[in-house]
């Protein structure tokens, strides 16, 4: 329970002593609070793992009187991959504010808006009250759209001034909707909202609901403002914006239809989920194909990722308990997200290693790189693995998960969606991996320190070995999954 | 012990790959040391083992990874016979590829691929269910491809582009296949054969063809064949590797797997899909050895030869009688010891006398008697000339044809004999009947070069004249046919 306290209240606490601390402090300050974050997630992944979900009800006032805390598997598994991707982030962000000029402002307001960020992330995960998600996304959106500004080029206001009308738009209709259900239930919490008595009201609630946490998502069609948004960022931050941040509202869009109205879910709003996540796949992916900067692809690879999650509203649970692979559709995508997570940001660090090195994305500044920078090169390779779903990563598993679950739902065209997505991320991840091993050899260069360099490999490596050690995961996303997700929408 | 075993001869070659790509690029002596370590420990265990498992011992690992997905480490019969060659060869070309690269560049990144890659295939060999068998499977791809790239100019860049626009489709239609068969019978294990009879004989069909084109790819059966000609840019131990142990024969163990293991060969016959196979893979040995005739570089010619052969293990499987099972069994292992000693040679050519055609080769018989002489054995090997290895193979195969009533296959045995006389005769012919140019260089004084090609060369005389002993391929071949399928 004190871990649970710890993840929630540490990064706000220590955004706002960041504040008032010379620079020197803070980024040390920083760096103990992300690495205390970590131990922290650890422990609740651990408690969560022996004992169950970890429950807390605020002044030990039992909802809709209280507000209730509560880390299931999900919350935990999350919690802890947000934790290491945070601490590669802060480590990648030290480094790059050493070796690159990057303005007094980029290099005082980067730590607090990270973790203020990273607070805003973790109310999300163990949130159960509507209104509370309210604030936690709210404070998520902000502290994001500030990241991408923080460079404070045209570019990058222009990009963060799209995104935020988006953000704004989509956090709108998320309080509307979140009304509507308290005038009908005159409750907000998430496990009363199950057991409530349907009103006429709740469809509109939850289509509301559903249209803002989307544009948050970035799925298409809303996603237009994701791939400038997440390209004009510094590296590191775009690692925290396109690895974590969708990931969130995600996760809200998940409590709201497996666990607070699930008996809303009809055939045709399910098909459109997944409709429009199938065309985010292909869009996505057919995109990032033409791009010719690396940020930009891998952004736009971002899209394209994102649409599998929605394969869950079609095929969770579409086994049927009698499977061996239960509950798989839900638990591969969920998978998905803790290995597109550490992936993407493994990605975006490398990335920007790569921008240090040479001083632009542009893929043809970029060929022969893998010379000089080795480990970056491989990091990239190894995401790109993860990426493209091929064992023995994380994705695989993911993947494996969602294709089983959609065989045996009689769900096949589903299976040629993950499949044919698997081949365009190989196209597109293609181009910038030939780029980087091409045989040119390079001479401008800027050495980068090899510990620097290590940071995206480590999350590259820990989203493979989330293929390759699957079982623990698994298991602990189990932990207090809704019912639901073993037996379909 | 008996779940260690497997374990400790993956990580014989998995621990080797993983150090080797931190090493620095000078540090010649200790990845050498390391890398021939490797490969001489995984030979002891092997040896070990293989007496051991002749004696009925069975060694099975297993972990497990989210429901559903089991990785089962195995040892059988055919896993061993597979596995063994893997070794033996891997040991060589270590060899012959460190008296080849010297002191290039690059080296710790390639001896790290190419023990990963040699990994990949251990794993594939020592797979106990449709799952590792397709993990392994694409890390022998993801692993191959920094081996096709390893030069890094244009030709090579290109070719693994192509390979990997070949092999990842192929990987989709694989695991498609097992999906679609898993989520009708569950996880499917090598050792118990699954209840096939969930499914309807139109989808079992649909799922046979999707596992074809899935290890055919790797398999080069036509008209999935097209990498593999423009793989050869890739270094000469690479192509070795390639076309004797590593990607082919993963293809081609793969679908002896599938005819046997998954599908079973009664019901492959009840389907009738294997005559189809045989009938494809007919094609290509033809097709193959037709290409072949038309090359002038000597590398492209045997890659065009490789199409060719490899299917003859193909056609045994396909065929599904056991005489044909045993032919194309003993192939694995024959045409991987003929084909690696052509490739050796081929590379000795080009490295120390700078031949990459065949109309260089006119009198080097006496300027490279070594080479000439194991390339000469390697060919003859090839064409089938008893008491060599080729002939082995090809006896079986044409018995097994009878068993399974398809005497035509008999035609395209002998055609493809006397193609592949054509387009290695002239070859021989060339070595040691014609004058050599004014100004041709070079000789073979490279020992570590020249021995392991002796080494293959001689096995390949071996494995020919010893076929009736119980420890030769011929004798393993048969064991595992009669012990796992019945006589």
């Amino acid at each position: 329970m004190t871990a649970l306290v710890v993840v929630v209240t540490l990064p706000l606490l220590a955004a706002l002593a960041v504040l008032v601390l010379p620079e020197r402090a803070r980024v040390k300050l920083a760096l103990g609070s992300v690495a205390l974050g970590v131990l922290a997630a650890l422990m609740l992944a651990r408690a969560v793992w022996q004992d169950g979900a970890v429950l807390l009800t605020l002044g030990g006032w039992a909802p809709p009187l209280g507000i209730a805390l509560r880390a299931d598997g999900l919350a935990a598994a999350l919690t802890l991959m947000s934790a290491l991707v945070m601490a590669a982030v802060a480590l990648a962000a030290r480094f790059e504010m050493r070796t690159r000029r990057v303005g007094a402002r980029a290099a005082f307001g980067f730590w607090p808006l990270m973790l203020l960020l990273w607070g805003a992330l973790n109310a999300v995960y163990v949130s159960r009250d509507l209104f509370n998600l309210y604030v936690g996304i709210e404070l998520l959106s902000l502290a994001a759209v500030a990241l991408v500004a923080l460079s404070g080029t045209a570019q990058a206001l222009a990009a963060a001034l799209r995104y935020m009308i988006f953000a704004l738009a989509g956090s709108l209709l998320y309080l509307a909707g979140v009304v509507l259900s308290y005038a009908a239930h005159g409750t907000l919490d998430i496990g009363l909202l199950g057991e409530r008595i349907p009103a006429h009201s709740d469809a509109l609630a939850l289509g509301l609901m559903t249209a803002g946490l989307l544009a948050k998502t970035a799925l298409f069609p809303f996603h237009v403002w994701l791939p400038t948004a997440h390209a004009a960022a510094p590296a590191p931050a775009s690692a925290l914006l396109s690895a974590l941040v969708p990931k969130a509202s995600f996760l809200i869009l998940i409590r709201l239809w497996f666990e607070a109205m699930p008996d809303l879910a009809s055939p045709p709003a399910i098909l459109m989920l997944a409709m429009l996540g199938a065309v985010a796949v292909i869009w996505g992916g057919i995109l990032a194909l033409v791009q010719k900067r690396l940020k930009l692809i891998v952004a736009y690879s971002t899209v394209a990722q994102l649409g599998y999650l929605f394969m869950v509203f079609p095929l969770a649970g579409g086994a049927g308990s009698a499977q061996p692979w239960s509950a798989g559709a839900w638990t591969g995508a969920m998978f998905h997200a803790l290995s597109h997570g550490l992936a993407k940001a493994a990605m975006f660090l490398a990335a920007g290693i790569c921008i240090a090195a040479v001083g632009s994305d542009r893929l043809g500044d970029l060929r022969g790189l893998a010379r000089q920078l080795p480990m970056t090169s491989f990091a990239f390779a190894l995401a790109a693995i993860t990426l493209m779903g091929l064992p023995p990563s994380g994705g695989f598993t993911a993947k494996y998960l969602l294709m089983t679950s959609s065989f045996a739902a009689g769900q096949w065209p589903w299976a040629l969606l993950l499949a044919g997505g698997g081949l365009l991320a190989a196209a597109y991840l293609y181009r910038p991996m030939a780029a980087l091993f091409a045989r040119e050899a390079r001479v401008t260069a800027r050495p980068i320190p090899r510990v620097w360099q290590a940071v995206p490999l480590a999350l590259a490596a820990l989203s493979i070995l989330l293929g390759v050690l699957s079982a623990t995961p698994f298991d602990l996303l189990q932990i207090a999954r809704p019912e639901p997700a073993a037996e379909g929408l | 012990m008996s779940a260690a075993l497997p374990v400790l001869i993956l990580l014989s070659s998995l621990i080797p790959a993983g150090v080797t790509f931190f090493l620095a690029q000078d540090s010649h002596r200790f990845r050498n040391m390391l890398n021939l370590g490797g490969a001489t420990l995984k030979l002891g265990l092997i040896i070990w083992m293989l007496r051991a498992v002749a004696d009925g011992a069975s060694y099975e690992a297993t972990l497990s990874l989210a429901p559903g997905l089991v990785m089962l480490l195995r040892v059988d019969a055919l896993a061993l016979l597979f596995i063994s060659l893997s070794a033996t060869l891997w040991f060589l070309t270590t060899i012959y590829a460190i008296a080849y690269f010297g002191t290039k560049a690059e080296l710790s990144r390639f001896f790290g691929f190419f023990s990963l890659c040699v990994a990949a295939t251990t794993g594939l060999a020592l797979s106990g269910s449709l799952i590792s068998f397709f993990i392994f499977f694409e890390l022998l791809t993801l692993s191959t491809w920094p081996l096709v790239a390893h030069k890094q100019d244009k030709p090579s860049l290109a070719a693994a582009r192509v390979y990997l626009a070949y092999a990842l489709p192929g990987s989709a239609a694989l695991l498609w296949a097992i999906i679609w068969l898993e989520s009708a019978t569950g996880p499917v294990l090598f050792t118990d054969p699954p209840d096939l009879s969930t499914l309807e004989p139109g989808a079992l069909r649909a799922i046979f063809v999707l596992f074809i084109i899935g290890v055919g790819v790797k398999a080069a059966i036509v008209p999935l064949h097209g990498w593999l000609p423009t793989a050869m840019a890739a270094p000469a131990p690479v192509s070795a590797l390639l076309h004797a142990v590593a990607v082919v024969k993963a293809g081609a163990f793969g679908v002896v797997r599938i005819i046997y293991d998954v599908f079973g060969a009664a019901n492959v016959v009840a389907l009738g899909v294997g005559l189809p196979l045989a009938a494809l893979a007919s094609v290509t040995i033809i097709w193959g050895s037709v290409r072949a005739l038309q090359q002038d570089e000597i590398k492209k010619r045997l890659a065009f030869s490789t199409v060719s052969q490899v299917s003859y293990i193909v056609l045994g499987a396909a065929l599904a009688s056991p005489l044909a099972m045993i032919g194309g069994l003993v192939h694995l292992i024959h045409q991987g010891l003929m084909k690696i000693t052509l490739f050796f040679c081929a590379g000795i050519y080009d490295e120390r006398a700078g031949i990459k055609t065949i109309a260089g080769l006119n009198g080097m018989g006496a300027r490279m008697p070594w080479t000439s002489a194991c390339f000469s054995i390697g060919a003859i090997g090839m064409i089938g000339l008893p008491p060599l290895a080729g002939f082995v193979s090809k006896f079986y195969l044409g018995l097994g044809a009878l068993e399974a009533g398809a005497p035509w296959v008999l035609g395209v045995l002998v055609a493809s004999t006397l193609l592949n006389a054509a387009y290695f005769l002239p070859l021989l012919y060339r070595l040691w009947f014609l004058p050599a140019a004014e100004d041709t260089t070079g000789d073979d004084r490279a020992p570590a070069l020249i021995g392991p090609a002796v080494v293959t060369a001689l096995a390949t005389f071996g494995v020919g004249m010893l076929a009736a002993s119980a420890i030769s391929p011929l004798g393993w071949a048969t064991l595992i046919v009669t012990r796992e399928y019945g006589p």
